[in-house]
């Protein structure tokens, strides 16, 4: 059969153009297909922050020692508690002025802060040098500007730890788990070998709540909020407060802001 | 044809297949008890069909938990618009309530050994 190149070239086109016509065909058959979200109710922010107010925490300690916020965070998020201080495991806790702010310390200081505890947990910094390190790239950033780790990956390398100038980072040297009081089953545990830090609550920030530590904080110190919001309850404290960030010169920009 | 020492040779060879083929006659005649899954009660659907979730949940599990962890995505909505949370303890566990029941069923008869429940707590029961 003798076939000339017109004919040929106009089957060709043709065959071309019913190929194209296939996923165009797939979209209009409108057949429904598994989709996946997040809920509405989710908060949604450029770059989540905290600001933590010491003078009203330091008020509320006068009356009592208060440790609302770690408990709420350590016992929901299933963190050991393990009491040598090589080994232990900490999302939130307190260090003095000096510890916290090393590079704003100097011979007078301690008049004032003398004894006075500051909260410190992850900074989930702009410029996260946990994440730069990371060979598994389990530690990562999220758009909004959480520093998250993803657990499943980790493979124990501490390349994190050494890169965190805020030792917010805490390695599990064995199974944590017979630490933990009262396991919290919403939540999983750690294993031996993965290194964990505050996640700032994302499994809450996915179904619209706030923070553990910021809902327990009865004084009203700790603040969560976007900085990309410029009407946000932190973006107004931090206009209206002089805040200091710990170790500002490193260059990693934390994210936790505190008012003193 | 001589065989030195044959008396002490084909009585050894005879014993020596005998206690190589033990487990074949420790188990002749009996069957491996296949795995019985309990299935949750009042649910007839998971997130996808029973052949799939038989063949690839691990892969689903795989896909969900980088969907969650990486990209935030924590709601599946199933094709008849039903929402799951995919979550293995606040999802999965939810309906099927028995790890023992469930899970290692299947997983002691092939002899895998998933290491979900390094972290992830397993209903109380199973303790």
């Amino acid at each position: 059969m003798e076939k000339s190149r017109r004919d040929f070239l106009k089957i060709g086109g043709i065959s071309a153009l019913g190929l194209s016509a296939l996923p165009a065909l797939k979209v209009l058959a409108g057949k429904k297909q598994p989709m996946y979200k997040l809920s509405d109710k989710a908060l949604k922010g450029k770059r989540w922050a905290m600001v933590v107010d010491m003078k009203k925490c330091w008020e509320k300690q006068q009356k009592g020692e208060c440790k609302d916020c770690f408990v709420a965070c350590h016992s929901f998020h299933n963190v050991p508690q393990i009491d040598n201080p090589k080994r232990e495991i900490k999302w939130i806790w307190t260090e003095p002025y000096k510890n916290a702010f090393p590079n704003l310390e100097y011979e007078y200081t301690d008049e004032v802060l003398k004894g006075k505890p500051f909260i410190v947990l992850c900074n989930h910094c702009s410029k996260p040098p946990c994440v730069r390190v990371c060979p598994t790239q389990a530690t990562f950033q999220r758009k909004d500007g959480i520093v998250m780790m993803d657990y499943h990956r980790c493979i124990g390398c501490r390349y994190c730890m050494a890169a965190c100038p805020y030792g917010s980072r805490s390695f599990n040297w064995g199974d944590p788990r017979p630490y933990i009081k009262k396991e919290n089953m919403a939540f999983p545990t750690r294993t031996k070998g993965v290194v964990e830090k505050c996640n700032f609550c994302a499994e809450r920030l996915a179904v619209g709540l706030k923070p553990l530590c910021v809902e327990a904080c009865k004084a009203g110190a700790l603040v969560f909020g976007d900085l990309g919001d410029p009407e946000s309850e932190v973006s107004k404290l931090l206009k209206s407060n002089y805040t200091i960030r710990r170790k500002n010169d490193l260059g990693t920009h934390p994210n936790i802001y505190y008012i003193i | 044809m001589k065989i030195y020492d044959g008396r002490k040779i084909i009585p050894g060879i005879l014993i020596a297949a005998l206690i190589f083929s033990f487990p074949f006659w420790l188990n002749f005649g009996k069957a491996a008890v296949p795995p019985k899954p309990r299935l949750p009660k009042g649910v007839k659907n998971c997130v996808k069909g029973t052949m799939y979730m038989r063949t690839s949940h691990m892969q689903l599990l795989n896909d969900w938990r980088n969907l969650v962890v990486r990209k935030n995505v924590r709601i599946f909505v199933a094709p008849t618009g039903k929402e799951y949370a995919m979550s293995l303890q606040n999802g999965c566990l939810k309906c099927h309530e028995s790890k023992a029941d469930f899970c290692d069923q299947c997983h002691t008869y092939l002899d895998v050994k998933p290491f979900c429940w390094d972290c992830h707590l397993a209903p109380k029961e199973n303790k």
